[in-house]
């Protein structure tokens, strides 16, 4: 296999991981205040994604920087081409990240009250915002001869992308509501758990339809399996949820989320970036790419470090394999905004 | 201002502030996994409530360090991809590497540390952290593999045909002089901000617990930590040194415009004088420029061990630029900015080693200090270093200009690239200032949080030991419940 098409396959490979990990923390940091009702019991659903959610962005920078490495070109045209999209985005994820840590520093209502309005932008936003973008890269953007994107922010904005959005959306929520049926014991979980059975019907019929448009309109033959995979695992998420098998279900909407992965890259490939203006400036694997040499390098620095990755952060998520309850909650450990005595 | 400006200062912006946070977890993070190991290897629990009370301290400032560094990743391909098309052949490699080997344990192993303080065996939650140590450490080598690279481009050929920087070597790459002097200089810096802090606020407490008559709290609580900051500061205090020179020797012969400056040494001499005091004109060029206090001969020591050494000054290497690389382009970086951050660097670095040795005489001999002046005196230090590492980039990306890739004298001419050719052609004056105004309003509330919290919680102290002691039982609590 070339090594272009090699590394192809890699960063999809990180952005199935992103997207499958990164997903269910998205959806728990929308559902936040929609499961949590009270303090406690949002601070389980926050705890359950509390040592792995920053292990699972990584993999967010690690696409990033693997296609300015293998494919400097589309590094190049996506980023300053869909500029706003990502400014959102980042600022999205900064203020999420500090959120998450900066929530419990300090023991008041008010405090935590600000910083959850801070995880659930920093959740809602990408989780929209990265379906938009994908559904943009395989739709094809106006791409000039020089390899600069010409279409500015509000062709990005169209129905098909918006769709592909809502897709994404949905797809997060109904991952992120199984992932704490999965995680969690007692009320948290039950509710969870009804949710997502409700938010899987939903998703099936979306996500259908998104899958089933990108299909017809812009992929190849083939990839009609990833759409059948992908459709499959949404009616076994629904099935799997309203019968409560969790592990089944996450399993499930994992693999709908990978099946999505799947069908992006497919019909891609061999473009990365299909130009609307005139497909001979379409960004390819070949024109893209780095040289043989810088992706020979790479693939060995890949294929040594990435299995080591995947082991050490599935035993972190072994270690935090069990269920939380609101009864295992200690006190608030965050001190007061003024201190209450001076020890010393 | 056009794109380009905004770009550049959206750059320098998000960088010096990253890089406020970043040198702090780079050096604490190790000072915690020592105090941690201290603990496990003597049971003593003074250490333990100091890898508590630090290790807090350490969180909220890992938190913002790395929400703001996402920014850096993207950046490149944001506001710089004609930079991005020229070098991505050779930069991305490091960077990807970086997100590879190192960002993954630092966070995997951070949340570890962070949530697994109950749920892991004492020898393996004291693992996770010298991993994130490691971590941290490893990021920082990739990184300034890649700004090496910018300063002094190696292991790389030009491809005519494509007008593209490819890389040929990357072991050049990986082991760049230029990096061999920066990282040691970097993380020097880094344990000397660490250990600044830790002495800092040790040294506030010290006074503070021995003003509130417990002198037994100070003595085996806060003054060994005190000594433990102040050993760290003097040992990374001379490795900054060291590095500092050696890396200006080097910069000497790879940048020597970049040095020029730095001395406002505009006409070229033998045995150069090092200048304590230069002042210039609003033109900022070189014929407004007069040295008021120099020392003679010390620019030509520094440079080469020799004080009659000769120096090229900044209107020779103009011509020789000009004449090799083009004219038409001003080849000097803003020599104000050059000059001032290069001896601000080194002012704002010698005065946290003051602070060191006034504590290590305060602290003689099983001593602690209620002097109040001390404890003034130990929170003002902490910033210092943090400033001076800051001036520190400054002066070597500022001193860089214009260009973004530097020619390497003895390389290949063809792999340079100016500043003015990397920004994006894609994107507008108005794009780029909407997001320099939005990552500087958010940065600045984000900072304000940041600073309340560190002062906050340094001013409550090390915590009580009140818990229960971890246990090696693995049917324990799921998780130390962080959140």
């Amino acid at each position: 296999m070339e090594l272009t098409t090699v590394w192809f396959l890699l960063i999809a490979v990180l952005w199935a991981g992103y997207l499958v990990l990164e997903g269910f923390d998205f959806g728990v940091g929308m559902l936040v205040p929609i499961i949590g009702r009270d303090e406690t019991e949002r601070r389980v659903v926050i705890n359950t994604i509390g040592p792995v959610w920053d292990g699972n962005e990584v993999w967010l920078l690690t696409a990033g920087g693997a296609t300015f490495a293998a494919f400097p070109e589309w590094y190049a045209t996506l980023f300053s081409g869909f500029y706003l999209p990502l400014l959102l985005i980042l600022l999205a994820l900064i203020v999420r990240a500090v959120a998450f840590e900066y929530r419990g520093k300090i023991n008041s209502p008010v405090w935590r009250a600000r910083w959850d309005v801070g995880i659930g932008f920093g959740s809602w936003l990408p989780s929209i915002l990265w379906g938009v973008a994908f559904a943009n890269i395989m739709r094809g953007v106006a791409i000039n001869a020089d390899a600069q994107y010409t279409g500015g922010f509000w062709a990005l904005l169209n129905p098909y992308a918006l769709l592909g959005g809502l897709t994404t959306l949905l797809l997060f929520l109904t991952h992120g509501a199984v992932f704490l049926a999965l995680k969690t014991d007692g009320t948290v979980r039950a509710r969870a758990g009804a949710l997502a059975a409700k938010l899987s019907i939903a998703t099936l019929v979306v996500a259908g339809g998104f899958t089933v448009w990108t299909q017809l309109a812009y992929s190849v033959t083939w990839t009609w399996a990833a759409v059948a995979v992908a459709a499959l695992a949404l009616v076994g998420v629904v099935v799997t949820t309203a019968h409560r098998r969790e592990g089944w279900a996450f399993v499930l909407s994992a693999l709908a989320i990978l099946a999505a992965v799947v069908l992006i890259f497919g019909s891609l490939y061999p473009d990365v970036m299909p130009s609307t203006t005139d497909p001979a400036y379409s960004l390819t694997v070949t024109n893209a790419s780095s040289t043989h040499y810088t992706l020979t390098v790479m693939t060995w620095v890949a294929a040594v470090l990435t299995p080591v990755v995947v082991a050490y952060q599935a035993w972190t998520y072994w270690v935090f394999r069990k269920r939380i309850s609101t009864a295992q909650i200690p006190a608030h450990t965050g001190l007061t905004f003024e201190r209450s005595s001076e020890r010393a | 201002m056009d794109a380009l400006e905004l770009a550049r200062w959206q750059f320098g912006i998000t960088t010096v502030y990253h890089f406020i946070l970043v040198p702090l977890t780079i050096g604490l993070t190790p000072l915690v996994a020592i105090m941690q190991t201290v603990w496990y290897r003597t049971g003593n629990e003074t250490w333990l409530r100091l890898t508590k009370f630090f290790g807090k301290l350490l969180l909220i400032n890992f938190a913002l360090g790395v929400a703001t560094g996402i920014v850096q990743e993207f950046q490149f391909g944001m506001n710089w991809s004609e930079y991005s098309r020229f070098v991505g052949d050779v930069f991305g490699a490091p960077l990807a590497m970086e997100a590879l080997a190192a960002f993954f344990i630092e966070s995997t192993f951070l949340g570890l540390w962070i949530f697994g303080w109950e749920r892991l065996p004492k020898k393996v939650h004291l693992a996770t952290i010298w991993l994130v140590a490691f971590g941290v450490n490893l990021s920082a080598y990739f990184i300034l593999a890649a700004n090496s690279w910018m300063q002094h481009p190696v292991g790389t050929t030009y491809n005519a045909q494509t007008g593209r920087a490819e890389m040929t070597d990357i072991g050049a790459v990986l082991s760049n002089p230029t990096l061999l002097s920066a990282f040691p200089h970097t993380i020097a810096t880094s344990f000397l901000v660490a250990g600044t802090f830790v002495a800092g606020i040790a040294g506030w407490w010290m006074v503070r617990v021995v003003r509130a008559k417990n002198e037994t709290l100070a003595r085996t609580l806060y003054r060994p930590a005190v000594l433990f900051g102040v050993v760290v500061m003097l040992v990374a205090g001379i490795g900054v040194a060291l590095s500092g020179d050696s890396q200006a020797k080097l910069m000497f012969r790879q940048q020597p415009m970049k040095m020029a400056a730095a001395e406002a040494l505009c006409v070229s001499a033998d045995g150069a004088s090092f200048s304590i005091l230069a002042i210039g004109d609003l033109e900022n060029d070189c014929a407004g420029v007069r040295h008021v206090i120099s020392v003679p001969g010390l620019t030509s020591f520094l440079a080469d061990g020799s004080f009659s050494s000769h120096i090229d000054g900044v209107n020779d290497i103009q011509q020789r630029y000009a004449q090799r690389y083009g004219e038409g382009v001003g080849y000097s970086p803003n020599l104000a900015v050059t000059y001032w951050s290069f001896r601000l660097m080194i002012g704002l670095g010698l005065g946290s080693a003051a602070l060191a040795l006034l504590a290590l005489w305060l602290t003689r001999k099983g001593r602690v200090t209620g002097n109040r002046w001390f404890a003034r005196l130990a929170l003002l230090a902490i910033p210092t270093p943090f400033l001076a590492a800051s001036f520190g980039w400054v002066f070597t990306e500022m001193g860089r200009q214009p260009w973004v890739v530097a020619p390497n004298p003895t390389g290949i001419d063809e792999i340079r690239l100016l500043t003015v050719r990397g920004v994006s052609t894609a994107v507008g004056a108005g794009e780029v200032l909407t997001s320099m105004i939005a990552f500087t309003l958010l940065y600045a509330a984000l900072g304000v949080v940041w600073y309340r919290l560190i002062v906050r919680y340094a001013r409550e102290g090390a915590p009580e030991l009140t818990e229960t002691p971890p246990t090696d039982d693995d049917e324990s609590e799921p998780l130390s419940f962080a959140y």
